[in-house]
């Protein structure tokens, strides 16, 4: 009995908001392993274009809430997440056209590509800031939990309680099934290996026939769709902070560079690794050895490594670690 | 009249000096051309310049009677001109049947059928047909990057330096292949370091010096030309 309460304890307090945080992260890694694999530069305003395109689903949501509109359980927010797609791959669409598109005919080297990159995410985040400003904001609505601490306990006669949030399924299940399109997408249609051609060899690709806007086009319309994808359903589980999108850089950029820079699959995964890394170092496991050890070698300390304040730490020393043993990621050569 | 010429063609990249001068080389269909001549002779360049991915200054590239010289590289891919560079000539991280269907891109008919003709060319890729192009060897990624460049169908293939870097045994194996292709009617051009080879299974040789014609005649002739032999054939 002991055991299982443990392991409920781990599941409700580890895994389960290490696998929704992995998510999120994993969504923000493609973003960036895909921009940095078919345009070259690391973006990073990646974090601020996906606090932008949460601001729309935000404000769309308060929008349908007074005209009434809901889905019922499910968050309106949801409903709101594919005109926020769209309006969120028009304004990358706009600032490629005027800015990164200039640099990129000029062939410029990567390290400018990025440096502009920072550029517009200062002004992503004055646009964020003059549109809905720098607050705390939920705009989470319809059922909480699909599963309360009581009912389970309840329900099994254990001590732990295991909670179930809804935006925790929802993020689970949403990541898998936009993550599931776009692998098929870009491994099983014509497009889709076309782009991975012209990340692979740009100019074989040229000579190809295949046509580096569209490629270009279509590289930012995968990125609107998982910029908002990844950063509504963040807010949704956490709140929407306007800037704490900037904070999440580290650890999605981390995610992308241990799964490979450029490997969207590798992304994906090393998103759950630093997720997994954060709170597995983070959490304090006190309790936990207090149900598995004998009463006599109970913890007397909290047993927590780092405390969570630190949590980014534990994804930069991830980041560092990789780039000294595996520069190439720990997923190199994987695919799906 | 040829099926593809390049007609007095001056050229050079960017505003550096002329690399080609008033360089002349054709081609018909089912006939293989060899381009030679020392290092920086500009047999590279010429190629390049009649794929038109560096701008004439003077001269004029024609296909099929009609002058090609204003269009983009990818436009003239479009006419049938397939190329095969040099160096990353294939999509490594992509499987064999893939850089196949890359290589297929602008057609939109059933591309099976085509890559079946492939497969029948180039036995070796059916079997390998689900690896990775990267983890092949040199040879069989010379035959990835030939079949990229025959899906198109191409009617004009050039070939920057096919056997560069592969054992003589995969060298003669390939030079088969281009053999089998030419009878298939497409007109070839490569460019050749290994120049008794090449010359040996071509129809026609150019001989370039300085950017400029030196020589040219039938493949057997140049073999046995006595200059040609001295300064470029080694022998």
């Amino acid at each position: 009995m002991d055991f299982l309460n443990a392991i409920i304890l781990l599941l409700n307090y580890t895994i389960i908001p290490a696998l929704t945080y992995g998510s999120q992260l994993a969504l923000g890694a493609i973003f960036v392993t895909l921009i940095y694999g078919v345009l070259r530069f690391a973006n990073f305003a990646t974090g601020d274009m996906m606090s932008f395109g949460t601001m729309v689903a935000v404000l769309l949501t308060f929008y349908f809430q007074s005209l009434g509109v809901n889905l019922g359980v499910l968050p309106t927010a949801l409903l709101t997440i594919p005109f926020a797609i769209i309006m969120m791959i028009l304004y990358m669409l706009t600032i490629d056209k005027f800015v990164f598109s200039y640099y990129r005919i000029k062939k410029s080297p990567p390290v400018q590509l990025a440096m502009v990159s920072v550029g517009v995410m200062f002004v992503t985040q004055a646009i964020i800031r003059i549109i809905i400003g720098p607050f705390d904001r939920r705009f989470l609505d319809g059922e909480k939990f699909i599963l309360k601490a009581n009912e389970f306990k309840e329900m099994s006669g254990l001590n732990e309680g295991l909670t179930i949030k809804s935006t925790q399924a929802i993020t689970i299940v949403v990541t898998i099934i936009v993550v599931s399109i776009m692998f098929w997408f870009l491994n099983k249609t014509k497009t889709g290996t076309s782009m991975r051609a012209y990340s692979n060899n740009e100019d074989l690709a040229l000579l190809s026939g295949i046509d580096p806007k569209k490629v270009v086009m279509l590289t930012w319309v995968i990125a609107g769709v998982l910029a908002t994808v990844g950063g509504v359903l963040y807010g949704l589980d956490k709140s929407y902070k306007p800037f704490v999108y900037f904070n999440n850089m580290l650890p999605i950029f981390a995610a992308a560079i241990v799964g490979g820079i450029g490997n969207p699959f590798g992304a994906f995964l090393g998103g759950y690794v630093v997720a997994f890394g954060e709170i597995f170092i983070t959490y304090a496991y006190k309790k936990f050895f207090t149900y598995i050890l004998p009463e006599s070698l109970e913890p007397e300390s909290l047993m927590q490594l780092l405390s969570t304040d630190y949590k980014f730490a534990v994804s930069f020393s991830i980041l560092v670690i990789v780039l000294l043993f595996r520069p190439s990621g720990i997923f190199k050569g994987m695919k799906l | 009249m040829a099926f593809f010429e390049g007609s007095k063609m001056t050229a050079g990249y960017g505003s550096g000096p002329d690399i080609i001068s008033s360089c002349s080389i054709n081609v018909d269909r089912g006939e293989i051309v060899a381009i030679l001549g020392p290092n920086g002779a500009g047999k590279s360049t010429a190629m390049k310049a009649m794929l038109g991915l560096l701008k004439l200054k003077s001269g004029s590239v024609l296909m099929d009677g009609k002058d090609i010289s204003k269009l983009s590289p990818q436009d003239r891919v479009k006419q049938g001109i397939s190329f095969v560079p040099q160096n990353k000539n294939v999509f490594p991280d992509l499987t064999v049947r893939e850089n196949l269907e890359v290589g297929a891109f602008l057609r939109d008919d059933d591309v099976n059928k085509v890559i079946e003709e492939i497969y029948d060319l180039f036995p070796i890729l059916k079997e390998k047909n689900l690896q990775i192009v990267g983890e092949l060897s040199g040879g069989q990624r010379q035959q990835v990057a030939l079949g990229r460049a025959l899906m198109i169908k191409p009617s004009v293939l050039m070939l920057d330096e096919p056997t560069a870097g592969v054992s003589p045994i995969v060298m003669d194996e390939l030079f088969q292949h281009i053999i089998k292709v030419k009878e298939t009617n497409v007109a070839i051009i490569m460019v050749e370091q290994n120049a008794k080879q090449a010359l040996s299974i071509s129809d026609r040789g150019y001989v370039l010096v300085t950017g400029q014609n030196k020589f040219e005649g039938l493949g057997k002739e140049l073999l046995q030309d006595p200059e040609v032999r001295r300064s470029f054939l080694g022998a």
